[in-house]
């Protein structure tokens, strides 16, 4: 069933929205109620499951079913809203500290299993709601209230660990890049399994400006490069730099755009995928765009055909299986 | 008050025909103990005597051969009447080994059959057990009857044209000795030969040894020279109500009264659940019913079964999920959402010997304190608690009840013991079971996620899917009327008012406590919940019968608790209550009536005996005449 004429507003809920002045969310959250009128599908399929965290407000903000769980927990909510009605259109919102710290597991195998749903992650590399606590995502170094000295832990790759879970749609954007960040969504909505998007995102207040070399007008082109499916890697101001597979080493390179063999985005490919999703700067520019996407059957869909459409049990007849026996 | 055992009066195998027996099959957890247990079981159902089971089984899945921490037991009381426990003292002891032997001999009882596989009680096995000198040769079982007998040899020699090979060979070892058994009690084999050869449809060989061993057993009984004294024991066949008869072990219960529940209320379940001892058995059987209104989700651990199944209930199905003692621990922060945001759920556990890993297969009941407050916030549930394994059918459907009723998390404390444990069951019709029916919100004019019914205080039933109500729940604290976020302080008063008070109104819709057996009022009443009932219930039956006036409560509702239990309890001048903790109900009763209650506890990760519960009563009575 669709519902014609549905436009941005009819998304937005009548909650007033209580983030930052200057956060990234408030970016995503408009890109994301002007994307759900294009998707063409009914307002009330639309289910936003999120955690805790500054992202986790997200489902108040929209006005469609939603439902803000616990830390962490919104993957195992979500999978729980799928598979009771498989017909939804199930979107999980997320943080760096809700999806890879405290609900890392959850994270990994709702990937594994390949349920059919979005799960955004905005990661901004601090907490934010508990005042600017460092977190998995964040570079050593970082200062922070737990981390006065700088923070001693490495920092996990989001991407990184969906590539190790077995994400089957695996994408990448930044929170102000709208257009692309529209395009990211909608090929992941499209998607038939778990799409992963990590959306780098700014926090104002605790970790301002750490994207901004890959956001900035100025910098941009040479600090992210769009991938996309079949093109040539290629970025700077002028595409004048390309990434290439040095295939001794099995390691990226940047060379010149017209030297040879350089490297073509192979989105299939889930093994160049990862290189590309490592790559950080100063030395590489950051990949955006959509990763790794293959077609691998959905758990949903396995889980509701192993199900079956039967529901002829006989409860008087399954009463009565086995060994009985009459007194009179 | 100090846990005592008198011995009940009792010298089962004096006579020709005996009132009820109590056999215990013992050997090594891979001597297929269970099996031969269940199979007489069966065979004892078939037969016509009332009984009780209890198959008890270490947490190693193959320990070391011989070894006494290995011996998987499994023990059938049965009888002409009224068997509601699996028997204190045993009449037949099954010793497939020497650790089977030295690990059960205390229970039983003088006089008692000690059959025992010379076979197995080598040098080496002895040593296992502890034995410096073969029990069976040193006169030190003198008080018994034994019937000493190399099981391995005679099996041997049974199955040999079959040609499986001496392992496979000892392998029907438990079907030669459960033949032997249908001899002494005078068993009908036939529905076992057909079990055999279901079991082994694939694999004829093994069916026809099996089979072959069951009846070479049977005929040892039936010819060779036994020693004075045995012989074939009738058991009279139990008087029951007329009707359709079952064995059902509480898990099976449990999941068909979900079962139940979900087709009576019209509803989708879904049950997520991450395997845990004891617990896992009701995944299985959950699992194994496609063509029922169930679908099952194995999680990734607790926490994601808990959440999955709120996920689940607030689409519009029954989330349900399951645990045990460390398990239910984690899905606690669940719950508290499922509560804030009043969502139906069902979580059951089934208790076993805490804390922390504790006893995985032993039972006990020490999860009451944490399903009645181990939560953060103040956060009523609903706690309700079967007594028998039959008994699981009725309280599994009244979870579904109060659960999608009053749109709350309902905790149903099952226990290992309850879980495993087979009874005799009169089978329910269907046609007599009360629908249940649920009601989704469909109405968008004035919709809000917030309304609640005035009687219930549930809150409304609105399904993502559906058009026009879409709508925001949350753990944070939400608007009385509109459901919107609320930090204001008048309303989170008001909001813990309405959990508590919602919570607390379900007494007006549940049963009033009656009394098990006895009369309402007088000097002693012993109060259980759960799987006590049996032992409670014969205790009380016995001392009654030697004229003491005392009286046997059971509750089944924990919380709210039955609306006139403190005035009935009120009316006994003690109040005894035998649990398997360290009194975490009698604490309540005390907290909540302001009685003087006594605990009776025993956390030996083995149900209670009658004669511990007989002791206990006759201490008490003799401590109400010394006051008089």
């Amino acid at each position: 069933m669709n519902q014609p004429n549905l436009t941005l507003k009819d998304f937005a809920s009548d909650q007033e929205v209580r983030w930052c002045p200057g956060c990234g969310d408030y970016a995503i959250l408009k890109t994301v109620q002007k994307l759900l009128p294009a998707l063409d599908r009914p307002r009330e399929n639309q289910v936003f499951v999120s955690g805790i965290g500054c992202s986790s407000r997200f489902p108040y903000y929209m006005n469609t079913y939603g439902f803000h769980t616990i830390h962490g927990r919104a993957p195992a909510v979500a999978t729980g809203v799928k598979l009771a009605n498989p017909e939804l259109d199930v979107w999980v919102i997320t943080g760096d500290g809700d999806g890879f710290s405290i609900g890392g597991n959850h994270m990994i195998h709702t990937l594994r299993r390949n349920l059919n749903l979005q799960i955004l992650v905005f990661n901004n590399e601090i907490y934010g709601l508990t005042k600017g606590q460092y977190s998995p995502t964040s570079r050593i170094g970082t200062l922070s209230p737990s981390s006065p000295a700088g923070s001693i832990d490495p920092p996990l790759s989001p991407c990184a660990v969906a590539f190790g879970a077995g994400g089957s749609f695996i994408a990448r954007s930044i929170d102000t890049h709208a257009k692309h960040l529209t395009e990211v969504i909608g090929a992941g909505h499209a998607h038939k399994g778990t799409a992963f998007i990590e959306i780098l995102q700014n926090c104002p207040i605790y970790n301002d400006g750490i994207f901004e070399p890959v956001k900035d007008r100025q910098t941009a082109p040479d600090f992210r490069v769009e991938v996309e499916h079949g093109k040539p890697v290629l970025f700077g101001k002028n595409n004048e730099k390309a990434i290439r597979l040095d295939r001794d080493s099995l390691t990226l390179e940047v060379v010149p755009a017209d030297a040879d063999g350089v490297l073509v985005h192979d989105e299939t490919n889930p093994a160049l995928a990862q290189l590309l999703a490592a790559m950080r700067g100063p030395d590489f520019p950051i990949a955006i765009g959509v990763l790794h996407r293959r077609q691998q059957p959905s758990f949903d869909e396995q889980f509701s055909r192993r199900k079956g459409e039967s529901r002829a049990g006989n409860l008087g007849a399954l009463l009565l299986s086995g060994n009985t026996w009459a007194v009179s | 008050m100090e846990l005592i055992e008198e011995k009940l009066d009792e010298h089962h195998l004096d006579q020709r025909e005996v009132v009820d027996v109590v056999v215990r099959f013992a050997g090594d957890s891979g001597d297929g103990m269970q099996l031969t247990g269940a199979n007489f079981t069966l065979a004892t159902a078939l037969y016509g005597n009332d009984l009780s089971t209890f198959p008890d089984f270490p947490a190693e899945i193959r320990a070391p051969v011989g070894a006494t921490f290995g011996v998987s037991a499994f023990q059938i009381y049965f009888g002409s009447d009224d068997i509601v426990t699996a028997g204190d003292a045993i009449d037949v002891l099954v010793a497939m080994n020497p650790a089977a032997l030295t690990t059960n001999l205390s229970n039983v009882t003088d006089g008692g059959l000690i059959i025992a596989d010379r076979g197995a009680f080598t040098t080496k096995n002895l040593a296992k057990a502890g034995y410096a000198v073969n029990p069976l040769d040193d006169g030190s079982l003198a008080e018994f009857r034994v019937l000493d007998i190399d099981i391995s040899a005679q099996v041997l020699a049974a199955v040999e044209s079959f040609g499986l090979g001496h392992k496979a060979s000892l392998r029907c070892k438990n079907m030669w000795t459960l033949g032997l058994i249908m001899w002494l009690f005078d068993r009908d084999r036939a529905a076992i030969v057909r079990n055999l050869q279901t079991k082994f449809a694939n694999k004829p060989e093994i069916a026809g040894a099996n089979i072959a061993a069951l009846n070479a057993g049977h005929a040892f009984g039936e010819t060779a020279e036994l020693p004075t004294g045995i012989h074939v024991y009738r058991v009279p066949r139990a008087s029951s109500e007329p009707g359709l008869y079952r064995n059902i072990t509480g898990t099976q219960a449990l999941a068909w009264g979900l079962l139940a529940g979900i087709e009576l209320a019209g509803i989708d379940m879904l049950f997520a659940s991450y395997p845990i001892t004891p617990a896992s058995n009701l995944l299985h059987e959950l699992t194994a019913r496609k063509d029922f209104r169930v679908s099952t989700f194995q999680a990734e651990d607790e926490i994601a079964a808990v959440c999955t199944a709120i996920g689940a209930s607030f689409a519009g199905s029954l989330g349900v999920t399951s645990s045990a003692g460390p398990g239910i621990a984690l899905k606690s922060e669940g719950m508290s959402l499922a509560i804030s945001t009043e969502l139906p759920l069902i979580v059951i556990d089934t208790q076993r010997g805490g804390p922390s890993t504790g006893l995985p297969t032993k039972t006990e009941q020490s999860d009451l304190n944490m399903a009645l407050f181990g939560r953060h916030g103040d956060t009523p549930v609903p706690v309700i608690a079967p007594a028998t394994p039959p008994e699981c059918f009725d309280i599994a459907q009244e979870a579904v009840r109060i659960a999608i009723r009053y749109m709350t998390p309902v905790m149903l404390l099952s226990d290992g013991y309850l879980a495993n444990a087979a009874e005799r069951w009169r089978i329910p019709r269907i046609d007599d079971l009360e629908p249940l029916p649920v009601e989704y919100a469909r109405d968008s004019a004035d919709f809000s996620p917030a309304r609640r019914d005035p009687e219930t205080l549930a809150r409304v039933w609105a399904r993502p899917g559906t058009p026009g109500l879409e709508h925001r729940i949350g753990g944070i604290e939400s608007n009385y009327d509109s459901g919107d976020i609320s930090y204001d302080p008048a309303n989170h008063q008001k909001m813990t008012e309405m959990r508590v008070g919602k919570v607390a109104g379900i007494v007006k819709d549940i049963p009033l406590q009656e009394v098990d057996l006895g009369e309402d009022s007088g000097k002693l009443a012993v109060v259980g919940w759960g799987s006590t009932y049996g032992a409670i219930h014969q205790g009380v039956k016995r001392a009654r019968l030697e004229g003491h006036a005392v009286s046997h409560i059971h509750v089944r509702y924990l919380n709210p608790l039955p609306g006139n239990l403190g005035e009935l309890l009120g009316r006994f001048d003690s109040i005894l209550v035998p649990e398997m903790n360290t009194g975490q109900f009698a604490r309540l009763l005390r907290a909540e009536y302001l009685l003087d209650v006594e605990i009776l506890s025993k956390v030996s990760g083995q149900p209670f005996k009658i004669g511990e519960i007989l002791a206990a009563i006759h201490a008490k009575c003799r401590e109400i005449e010394a006051v008089q």
